[in-house]
């Protein structure tokens, strides 16, 4: 019996101190980190929230110094953040990570992705479990100010849908004139419908119902013509549908959702990076630039900006702090915008969007980089 | 038969098939409609049930995400190292079958005969093969417990106790990038994997705990029965998701910007805290049903107050409430699913993940049966050892 009593505490010991080298982090930890200052931010509860270092340059340095990205993603939005069969985190806002590992490090690989769920991001970015949230989050004021964070760029503009049957041949919002349409109660997205459609002078029927779900299964029994919300939220709903591919959503936008990576407040040098590797996307785009021809265009390129974008004049990257070829990198090892958002949002995917607003200005759309110079 | 004094029941009571349905199926005309009725709507599920698993349920998500289901992100080319864990576990269970369960023919065969069972499903050609040396390793284990000896039984315990630590450390790996076991960061354990050594970390840990708290609110000791009382009713007190959104959320933002503890761990650390309070108050529920009369005997005998509990009290209170043991760890077992809540890639947050691939949007209903496979497989599995450990220690009899 003594001996027995012995090996308990054995096991409990050992396996205790298993269980606390099992808490290491796995790749060179985050003990590198140079403390520079403690902020303390009032929120909105005003409770005192201990934020992690900040201060001009010292996320970089931390990156650098740990060999990784920690990005925050979410793994359950289909086309934005999912795993696929293989184990990798895929997805248009996992791309942008991506994109900015390999501006920083010339790798796409160097990032580990942190799943966040809505309630923990922001509590996550602040202290400093990720170095950026790249997770659908909306851009509002609040969330700019006392949240503690800087909206990087608006990489997705998202904006309140309309799906309808793929047979009806309605493509536009007169086509509605007349007809019925699924719509939550009490919420903005049923306002946003009032709105736009008495401004564009459409009569329509609304058919309201208490929560999502009871909203879509009436649209699935063909209770009603069409049903509005988040294009995004209609691309996953769509996908429950008995038969996903026989809806479309219709390419027009009637509310404001810009989603867009995030970072800390305190350092605006990683902000300028974790832009500027946006805008590199954009302008590629703009340019024509693909992963598949950016070696040949870095060679015979001749338009000024190009030869700065990818480092054959000038000092742009290292003015971020980066190496030259930052932009070289991400547009070689991830691709451009239009790349990117075809590979996870595309027409040949089963959550394709039309990209409506996420079309470059010159196509109409709100995507518009400033110069590179 | 000529010996025999086995009293044979009543003439209307005897077996015969005719016979058991007139009694039990239609005793009455009520009975019988009610027979009819029920048969039908058994038919009819089963009919539908059927229908749907064999014709309309798209299974190739399961099969295409298997490896997810089972470890999450975990390197596919380190996944022998927990086919090797396993194999240690299941060579130990057919020891311990061939040493103390030596007449439970069922049960060994059920559980020597179960991963070759599994290479039923479409499991691929890697796994089938490992599936086959589990149970080969569990047999050659299973021989050596018949034939053996006391001194190997105690071997065998001593290869339970270390189980856990090697499970773990075979899990997670030792050498650098380079070497025989590179380390796997927890970020990447997920799946079953998860599950498992959430529940098996909980379990382990939270039994001394709970048994200490138990002691502890039985104590005469002021102090230390107060702050047993108060850990107690302050952590049944709170739901277990609260006491996660703490540990994810909230410990973060207390700790200094530089200390990360990992996330994997601080889930641990809650399944364990809280289980302990709630197995605390099994235990002494255990401890009171003991009469005074044992502690005044061993009082008599001259042992003092912890040989009276380690020797006398505690034995016979555990095994009084091994059916709430059970139940208890059942729970902790099923409730791991709620880390999905908090992030982390257990069984139900890899399931949910799944489904936003967008190859296989729209199949939560093959996903969620089969994760509910997997749960009820190894929740039953537990009840049934459970029922086993009961029978072979008497409970209920003595």
């Amino acid at each position: 019996m003594r001996k027995t009593l012995w090996f308990m505490s054995m096991l409990i010991v050992v396996s205790l101190a298993l269980a606390a080298c099992g808490g290491g982090a796995p790749s060179g930890g985050g003990e590198t980190v140079t403390v520079v200052e403690t902020v303390i931010v009032e929120v909105t509860s005003s409770a005192p929230v201990v934020v992690a270092p900040t201060g001009f340059g010292v996320t970089l340095e931390a990156v650098k110094a740990r060999g990784n990205l920690i990005c925050g993603v979410n793994s359950q939005v289909p086309g934005f953040g999912y795993i696929d069969a293989n184990g990798d985190f895929s997805g248009f806002d996992v791309d942008y990570c991506r994109a900015l590992a390999a501006a920083i490090f010339g790798d796409a690989s160097k990032v580990e992705f942190r799943p966040v769920t809505a309630a923990e991001r922001f509590t996550a970015l602040q202290s400093g479990e990720i170095d950026i949230l790249s997770r659908n989050t909306t851009w509002s004021l609040v969330r700019d100010t006392e949240l503690g964070g800087n909206f990087v760029h608006t990489t997705f503009y998202d904006g309140q849908g309309m799906m309808v049957p793929a047979d009806s041949g309605i493509t536009t919002l007169a086509d509605l004139a007349g007809g019925t349409i699924c719509v939550q109660t009490g919420t903005t997205t049923e306002l946003n419908l009032a709105d736009v459609m008495a401004a564009e002078g459409i009569s329509y029927t609304p058919a309201v119902f208490e929560d999502a779900d009871s909203t879509f299964a009436a649209y699935a029994e063909n209770r009603c013509d069409a049903v509005t919300t988040d294009k995004s939220g209609l691309v996953s709903r769509r996908t429950v549908l008995a038969d996903p591919s026989a809806h479309v959503i219709l390419d027009v936008t009637m509310s404001r959702e810009p989603l867009g990576p995030m970072v800390r407040h305190g350092d605006d040098q990683w902000f300028d990076i974790a832009q500027w590797t946006v805008f590199a996307m954009i302008v590629g785009e703009e340019f024509g630039i693909t992963s598949a021809n950016v070696d040949s265009i870095k060679t015979s390129a001749t338009a000024p900006e190009v030869l700065r974008l990818l480092g054959n004049e000038g000092d742009m990257g290292l003015k971020l702090g980066l190496d030259n070829d930052w932009a070289y990198n991400i547009i070689k090892l991830v691709g451009n915008y239009e790349e990117v958002y075809n590979r996870n949002l595309g027409p040949d995917t089963p959550t394709y969007i039309p990209r409506g607003l996420n079309s470059l200005y010159t196509d109409g759309g709100l995507l518009y980089a400033p110069p590179v110079r | 038969m000529t010996q025999s004094n086995t009293i044979l029941p009543p003439l209307t009571e005897r077996s015969g098939v005719i016979r058991w349905l007139r009694k039990n199926l239609f005793g009455s005309w009520l009975d019988a409609i009610l027979t009819i009725v029920g048969a039908f709507i058994i038919y009819w599920i089963v009919k539908e049930l059927w229908t749907w698993v064999f014709t309309v349920a798209e299974w190739q998500v399961v099969a295409t995400n298997l490896r997810l289901f089972m470890v999450g992100q975990y390197p596919l080319e380190q996944v022998w190292r927990l086919w090797i864990a396993l194999a240690f576990i299941m060579f130990l269970t057919g020891n311990s079958l061939g040493i103390w369960a030596r007449k439970s023919y069922f049960a060994t065969i059920l559980l020597l005969a179960f991963p070759v069972l599994l290479t039923l499903f479409p499991f691929g050609d890697e796994p089938r093969k490992w599936l086959i040396i589990l149970t080969i390793v569990g047999v050659i284990g299973w021989g050596i417990g018949r034939t053996a000896s006391e001194k190997l039984s105690r071997i065998v315990i001593i290869g339970w106790i270390i189980s856990l630590p090697i499970f773990i450390l075979l899990t997670r790996g030792f050498s650098p990038e380079d070497g025989i076991m590179p380390i796997v960061g927890t970020n990447l354990w997920g799946g079953l994997l998860l599950t498992f050594l959430l529940t098996v970390v909980g379990i382990i840990f939270s039994f001394p705990l709970g048994v200490l708290l138990a002691l502890g609110r039985r104590s005469e000791l002021p102090v230390i029965r107060l702050a047993s009382v108060l850990y107690i009713e302050l952590v049944r007190g709170v739901p277990l998701i609260t006491v996660f959104f703490m540990a994810q959320l909230m410990l973060p933002l207390f700790l200094p910007p530089n200390i990360t503890i990992d996330r994997v761990l601080r889930a641990m650390v809650a399944v364990t805290l809280f289980s302990a309070a709630y197995l605390a108050e099994n235990v002494r529920g255990g401890l009171q049903a003991i009469p005074k009369g044992q502690f005044e005997a061993a009082h008599a005998l001259g042992l003092n107050g912890l040989q009276t509990m380690y020797f006398i009290i505690l034995p016979q209170a555990l095994r009084l409430i091994i059916p709430i043991l059970v139940g208890q760890f059942i729970a902790v077992f099923k409730d791991t699913a709620l880390v999905a809540i908090v992030g982390l890639f257990d069984l139900v947050g890899i399931a949910k993940t799944v489904l936003a691939q967008p190859d296989f949007l729209g199949l939560q209903r093959e996903v969620y049966v089969f994760i509910s496979l997997i749960y009820w497989v190894l929740s039953y599995g537990m009840s049934y050892l459970s029922q086993q450990l009961e029978v072979k220690l008497g409970v209920g009899k003595r």
